[in-house]
């Protein structure tokens, strides 16, 4: 145990905006992952590995001199498409089975990706330079990268964005109708199976802006996607599904939680803390729900 | 249907006789020597993974072009059998057991990483096949009392070792504090017990102590504890992952430390990916082109990182000199057994006392090569950006002088 983090304000402020920052960037790809989940009630596991894929197109970009922060335009375009062929592929034979059926075909489909990113890209560990500097605050004692402040922004952006389209637009209207019940939006009209392919396609492109966003801020490797499949899940379930500003919330929480717990208990504890935390939210719920079963009674 | 049928037993016996007809090699057969090797051809080692396969192939080549192996008068070729161990410590073990059961090899080379090496270990061992191995340096690998087991490099502790030692020195004699983290693998946990140890010895105190988790990628709060604490030497070792966040954290978060040693900084190709942000990072390595060994076939590490580069179209990492000093030993150990018997050029290969472009070769009671300091080079860039790694410890291999302390960001 160590209380450093209390001892100074100047760290507790620190700890709290890397936190946050994270978190916003978690988050954006738990958005994905919560409105497949609620449209096709399919978890896919391989949404860390459309991260990574999305990080290595804006890597490329940054290779070939093109500034890797134009990757969160060209990466979701791509990965858009990338969804929508693995839509068509897989996930539209798996989509109306149990759920366990479509874990295991995205689990597949994780292996895969990571398999064919290892081959076509190599297993060496690359990262894009942005070359955005830093933001010194209160007297130089907080630092915090622009990168961060970027990928935060940028989730932003695309978040509000995607909320104003589910909102406004007929397909946005679809896809809502579809996640409330199939069948009825079936019979009103709505062709369910181009919803599920838009709505794939839509979790892929958020993909691919998070991954480029990653590539600028931390490192891509291609078997590095897991981590972020288990966060963003652990985001959804904290907040539950349907519930968009709860995953944005639960992202920003669990960030701060995750930064907090690494000063307090050590590196070591700081994934395993959430995994805790994960265990004891589940209960709680459950606990909850038990009790109002009684009470119902 | 039928037709189908009897089509698929006919190729799978027609497979089945061929595979049982290709692998029947024997440990010498006519005028070669037949070593095995499992490699990570594909997995998350495949990079590291060629660069081994392609030091062996380098160093097969030369031994072979340049006379072969002398052994009872008779000259022999080295050939290897590869098989890829998918980065996977149980294939390996699998894989060495092939090797050995069904393809009668009775000799062995290494694989990539520690992790792999520990695999294969006990499987050669049990069967009394002497291997030489280039790229597990795990202390752990060196105190289980294998006998076939030979590495020709310096094991992990002593890895920045050499950084504290140095440290120590230009602070006076005086003890140092030490902040550090790592990575919770059995490599990067072994490095960190030879900072332990470095610490006791001069009296140095370690005021942060930092596990890294496998899923490195941001180390955000350990910088911030460092630039709160100010220590005098921050040592990360977290592989190519730990090397590449960490200086992306540091010039982003400008943490100012006068010494700042890592590991793995050639591979993760630090000065190419960071550009002047590496600058002033000191890293330990097995070897580095500039040293001055020297042996008859490759002359000296210049000639073959030049050699190198012509065959494969890059600058050779360590990995690769080490690998191909691995073929080195062996064919010296051959010679001096003079037979082909297995304990024979065992204990041939445990009294190995000579000297490689890659270093001098000398096995402990364990199996490690105590002959071999590491290095210490340090990233250094001109004005226009480009960046070298000069060797600046140990003093004897110095190519350029150690700048310390590391100049503060607001003055770079």
């Amino acid at each position: 145990m160590d209380f450093l983090v209390f001892q100074y304000p100047m760290i507790t402020i620190q700890a709290c905006l890397d936190g946050l920052l994270l978190g916003i960037l978690f988050a954006l790809i738990a958005y994905g992952m919560a409105l497949q989940w609620g449209v096709m009630n399919i978890i896919n596991i391989a949404q860390g590995d459309l991260v990574i894929l999305g990080g290595y197109i804006a890597y490329f970009m940054y290779l070939y001199g093109i500034h890797p922060a134009w990757g969160v335009i060209v990466s979701p375009i791509i990965m858009y498409f990338v969804g929508i062929a693995i839509y068509k592929l897989v996930i539209n034979k798996v989509v109306d089975r149990d759920l366990f059926i479509s874990i295991l075909a995205t689990f597949g489909i994780s292996i895969l990706f990571m398999q064919l990113m290892n081959f076509a890209f190599g297993a060496d560990v690359v990262l894009a330079n942005s070359g955005y500097g830093t933001t010194m605050l209160f007297d130089n004692n907080v630092v915090l990268p622009n990168s961060k402040i970027f990928s935060a922004f940028i989730s932003i952006v695309f978040a509000i964005c995607l909320v104003v389209y589910m909102k406004r637009s007929k397909l946005g209207r679809a896809i809502r109708a579809t996640a409330q019940n199939a069948r009825a939006a079936k019979i009103l009209g709505v062709d369910t199976e181009k919803v599920y392919a838009a709505t794939f396609g839509i979790n892929a492109a958020l993909c691919g802006v998070a991954g480029a966003l990653i590539s600028i801020t931390f490192t891509i490797h291609p078997y590095m996607g897991l981590p972020y499949t288990i966060r963003s899940f652990m985001i959804v379930i904290v907040a539950g599904l349907g519930n968009l500003p709860g995953v944005a919330m639960s992202g920003m929480g669990l960030g701060i939680f995750e930064e907090f717990a690494d000063y307090i208990l050590g590196t070591e504890f700081r994934i395993g803390s959430v995994f805790l935390l994960l265990v004891l939210i589940l209960v709680y719920r459950r606990f909850k729900l038990s009790r109002k079963r009684e009470y119902l009674k | 249907m039928k037709i189908k049928n009897i089509l698929i037993t006919f190729v799978s016996a027609m497979a089945l006789l061929f595979s049982t007809s290709v692998v029947s090699f024997a440990k010498v057969v006519g005028d070669k020597i037949i070593l095995g090797a499992a490699i990570s051809l594909t997995g998350k080692y495949s990079s590291n993974g060629v660069h081994t396969q392609n030091g062996y192939n380098m160093a097969v080549d030369r031994i072979n072009s340049m006379g072969g192996v002398k052994v009872g008068g008779k000259t022999y070729k080295f050939d290897i059998i590869y098989y890829d161990d998918e980065s996977n410590p149980k294939r390996a073990a699998q894989l060495a057991e092939r090797l050995i059961s069904q393809d009668k090899v009775e000799f062995m080379l290494g694989p990539y990483s520690s992790g792999l090496t520990k695999a294969i270990a006990p499987v050669t061992e049990k069967y009394g096949v002497p291997m030489v191995e280039a790229n597990g340096a795990s202390r752990s690998l060196f105190t289980k009392g294998y006998k076939y087991l030979f590495a020709v490099l310096a094991p992990a502790n002593l890895y920045l070792d050499v950084a504290i030692r140095t440290a120590v020195e230009l602070n006076g004699g005086k003890g140092v504090r030490i902040a550090q983290a790592f990575e919770q693998d059995a490599f990067s946990q072994d490095v960190r017990l030879g900072i332990l140890d470095a610490a006791k010895e001069t009296g140095s105190e370690i005021i942060i102590d930092d596990k890294l988790p496998k899923e490195l990628n941001d180390m955000a709060a350990t910088l911030v504890k460092v630039k709160q604490m100010k220590p005098d030497v921050l040592v990360v070792s977290g592989h190519t992952k730990g090397a590449l966040t960490a200086i992306r954290q540091i010039s982003e978060m400008k943490v100012d430390v006068p010494m700042l040693a890592m590991t793995h900084c050639d591979a993760a190709k630090l000065s190419k990916q960071h550009g002047k942000n590496s600058q002033y990072a000191l890293c330990a390595s097995q070897w580095h082109k500039t040293l001055t060994y020297k042996d008859d076939f490759f002359k000296d590490g210049m000639t073959y990182a030049a050699d190198f580069e012509k065959e494969f179209g890059y600058d050779p990492p360590y990995q690769s000199a080490e690998s191909s000093a691995a073929l080195l030993v062996f064919k010296d150990a051959f010679e001096r057994a003079n037979t082909f018997d297995q304990k024979k050029v065992r204990d041939a290969l445990a009294a190995t006392n000579m000297q490689t472009f890659y270093g001098n070769i000398k096995f402990a009671p364990g199996g490690q090569n105590v002959d071999k300091p590491m290095v210490l080079f340090q990233v250094m860039c001109d004005d226009a950006g480009k960046c070298e790694n000069k060797v600046v410890a140990p003093l004897k291999w110095a190519s350029a002088e150690l700048i310390h302390p590391v100049p503060k960001w607001s003055e770079r």
